[in-house]
């Protein structure tokens, strides 16, 4: 099913093109790359300095995750690709991010918002409060919708959500479609953002700790889903995770980030089976707990997890689904 | 049931009790307090025997209870009895004065929403700069005194010092409209008349501003309130993050959801209106009920003061009804039975 609106106002360069040029050239221009993005916030008395020049790529339709504990940094970087971030009057943002070869940092803001839920798009930790509560599942495709295509009718954007939303295996989207999320359970509202997330087709969508706020199974059923949306859209994903576990299953590529750096990244096969930083040996090695999801809790900073980032060679053959 | 239906039978049922309570207490205060309603009527040079037949007819005489019953028969038939200070029947008076109060507390209350939310929106939209801080300090202003102060400044500012609207009444002696509906920015246009149209907005627009500045000042200050609080809520990072316009996040994401909790008290608001409107009518010489109510009292006209008081609550109880339903129409937990009921 193509699309019939692809593109937003502002997108300069091709997207993601088909598959098999994307995989043949190899070289193709990255869904998204990140040059030495740093970050300070302004306090009342001294800055901080959350992120120490970070360095990351998203290949077209390739899974990327970026693993770390709490407070490393991981959203501040989610939110300084949509521009978000840029917009806090305390955040000061240096580096260069590319989107689709384009430079967003030489946007203007406006431009960059345009960009948002037409060509990148996010999806939240916890999906029911994450929903504007006072409007209608459909009302608020509709919405969505309309970034991309203004003039779209209601009735097609109707038949548009209904189609996606039962490609993440919801047996009665029409009545879903006329529910408020308060009505459907925590399952049933991430299974809609994610559709949502989907609906414009975009060429990156970044997730940010999908569903840690449900219980497991839904969590792992969701993820699933939200693989093979991805998959048959070709849509690149940076997925942030807390769950190594759901990592190695869902991921192409990974990132470990430890006090806003970069401190280890490959391809997950290599990363998974020889870790080589300090902290990614660390993080393997204290047991994840089966249940929670969460980060196993790596307490001690040692002066060993602050060594130079290990980098592993390239994957022989390039990125694809598993 | 549906929820909103069962919602209105309930809010119906109730008010039918409320009336008739308010019904039997203005009955029996109107009938203790002291003076001979048919010896103020007739005035002192009327003989002992004139007052005895009013007295009569007026089944004065009677304990207060069968008075009651002759009163709930006669109201059955729709019929409030005579005023005794007109000399007409106390709904021909209601019929006539009613419309004025009614005409006054609507474009008091389009003022108040039209003006009070979007200040409230834009107030919140760029909270904690220039703009937030003067409208939070004319909405503080406009909370601060009662109506009445605001009618006696506004008249004095804008009718007196400076004659930009007329200082009195509803509508110039100028011009003679047929009453259809007995609004008269109704009546003008369809009489098609603008002139006489303009001079009718020129007339209630003081009053009418003057009875909404606190309302005015409320809705704007709950909208912000809550609207704050909204823009912390997870979905409107959403709304962000989908890169929808701040305004439209204002006017839309973040408003509809703070909407909800402020309607209840601007429905308050509203009714609030109704009894500030006495007020504000008597400063302007507006010939709305409020002049005659205080006319009857007066003269403890019994049959009008009953009558004055019970239409005014009956006005009272619709208002919150329809404040009512429109928050359950508004409110989807209410609309499908979820969460708290009203
Ligand atoms: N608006 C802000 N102002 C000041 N500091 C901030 C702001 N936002 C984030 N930070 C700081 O930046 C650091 C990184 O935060 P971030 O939310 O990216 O962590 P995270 O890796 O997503 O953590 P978690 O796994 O708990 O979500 C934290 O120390 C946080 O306190
Ligand atoms: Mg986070």
């Amino acid at each position: 099913m193509t699309p019939d609106v692809t593109d937003g106002a502002v997108t300069g360069m091709a997207g993601t093109g088909d598959r098999n040029g994307a995989r043949e050239t190899g070289k193709s221009i990255d869904t998204l790359a990140i040059r030495d993005l740093r970050l300070r916030f302004r306090g009342y008395t001294e800055t901080t300095t959350v992120l120490h020049g970070i360095s990351m790529r998203v290949a077209p339709e390739q899974r990327v995750a970026l693993v770390g504990e709490s407070g490393s940094g991981k959203t501040v970087i989610a939110r300084a690709i949509l521009g978000l971030l840029q917009l806090l009057p305390g955040a000061i943002v240096n580096g260069d991010i590319d989107f689709e070869g384009q430079d967003l940092t030489g946007l203007t803001t406006r431009a960059w918002r345009r960009l948002r839920g037409v060509r990148m798009s996010m999806i939240f930790q916890d999906p029911t409060s994450s929903l504007n509560p006072v409007f209608t599942i459909g009302e608020q495709f509709h919405e969505v919708h309309r970034r991309a295509d203004p003039a779209i009718r209601r009735s097609v954007s109707g038949d548009r959500a209904a189609a996606i939303l039962e490609e993440v295996s919801i047996t009665e989207p029409d009545r879903v479609l006329e529910s408020y999320p308060f009505q459907l359970s925590g399952g049933m509202n991430q299974r809609v953002m994610i559709a949502m997330a989907m609906a414009n087709e975009p060429a990156l969508l970044i997730a940010d700790e999908p569903g840690t706020a449900l219980d497991v199974t839904v969590q792992d059923q969701t993820l699933r889903l939200m693989r093979r949306l991805v998959d048959s859209h070709r849509t690149s994903v940076l997925f942030i995770s807390h769950n190594l576990g759901v990592v190695r299953e869902f991921a192409d590529r990974v990132y470990v980030i430890y006090q806003g750096r970069i401190v280890e990244e490959g391809p997950s096969a290599a990363i998974f089976r020889d870790p080589r930083h300090a902290y990614t040996q660390a993080l393997m090695a204290a047991a994840p707990r089966i249940t929670g999801g969460g980060i196993p809790d790596v307490s001690e900073d040692e002066p060993a997890f602050l060594a130079p980032r290990e980098v592993h060679p390239p994957e022989p053959t390039p990125t694809g689904d598993g | 049931m549906h929820p909103v239906l069962r919602l209105l039978l309930r809010r119906a049922g109730m008010s039918a009790l409320v009336l008739i309570g308010v019904s039997v207490l203005i009955f029996v205060i109107a009938r203790v307090i002291p003076g001979d309603p048919a010896r103020i009527a007739l005035g002192p040079n009327a003989t002992v025997e004139q007052v005895a037949n009013l007295r009569d007819a007026l089944h004065l005489d009677q304990p207060v209870w069968r008075q009651y019953g002759h009163f709930i028969a006669d109201l059955a038939r729709g019929d409030l009895g005579v005023s005794l200070y007109t000399n007409r029947p106390v709904t021909t008076d209601i019929a006539q004065f009613l419309p004025a109060t009614l005409e006054l507390v609507f474009a008091a209350a389009i003022l108040m929403i039209g003006l009070g939310l979007p200040l409230g929106i834009l107030s919140a939209r760029y909270r904690g700069g220039i703009i937030d801080n003067s409208i939070r300090v004319v909405a503080l202003l406009g909370v601060s005194a009662p109506s009445f102060v605001w009618a006696v400044i506004l008249m004095l500012l804008f009718a007196f010092f400076l004659p930009i609207f007329p200082i009195a009444g509803r509508l110039s002696t100028d011009f003679l409209i047929e009453p259809v509906t007995g609004f008269l920015l109704v009546d003008t246009l369809l009489a098609g008349n603008p002139a006489a149209f303009g001079n009718a907005v020129s007339h209630i627009a003081l009053p009418a501003f003057a009875l909404a500045l606190s309302g005015i000042g409320q809705a704007a200050r709950l909208t912000r309130a809550n609207m704050v609080e909204t823009y912390d809520r997870p979905y409107i990072e959403m709304a962000r993050s989908y890169g929808f316009p701040e305004r439209r996040i204002a006017g839309r994401f973040a408003f509809r959801p703070s909407l909800i909790p402020s309607l209840t008290i601007l429905g308050l608001d509203f009714a609030a209106m109704l009894g500030n409107a006495f007020l504000v009518e008597a400063i302007f010489a507006w010939p709305g009920l409020s002049r005659y109510g205080v006319a009857v009292i007066l003269r403890k006209d019994l049959n009008a003061i009953i009558g004055t008081v019970l239409i005014i609550s009956a006005t009272f109880l619709i208002a919150n009804l329809i404040v009512d339903l429109l928050i359950a129409w508004l409110n989807p937990r209410i609309r499908h039975g979820r969460g708290t009921g009203g």
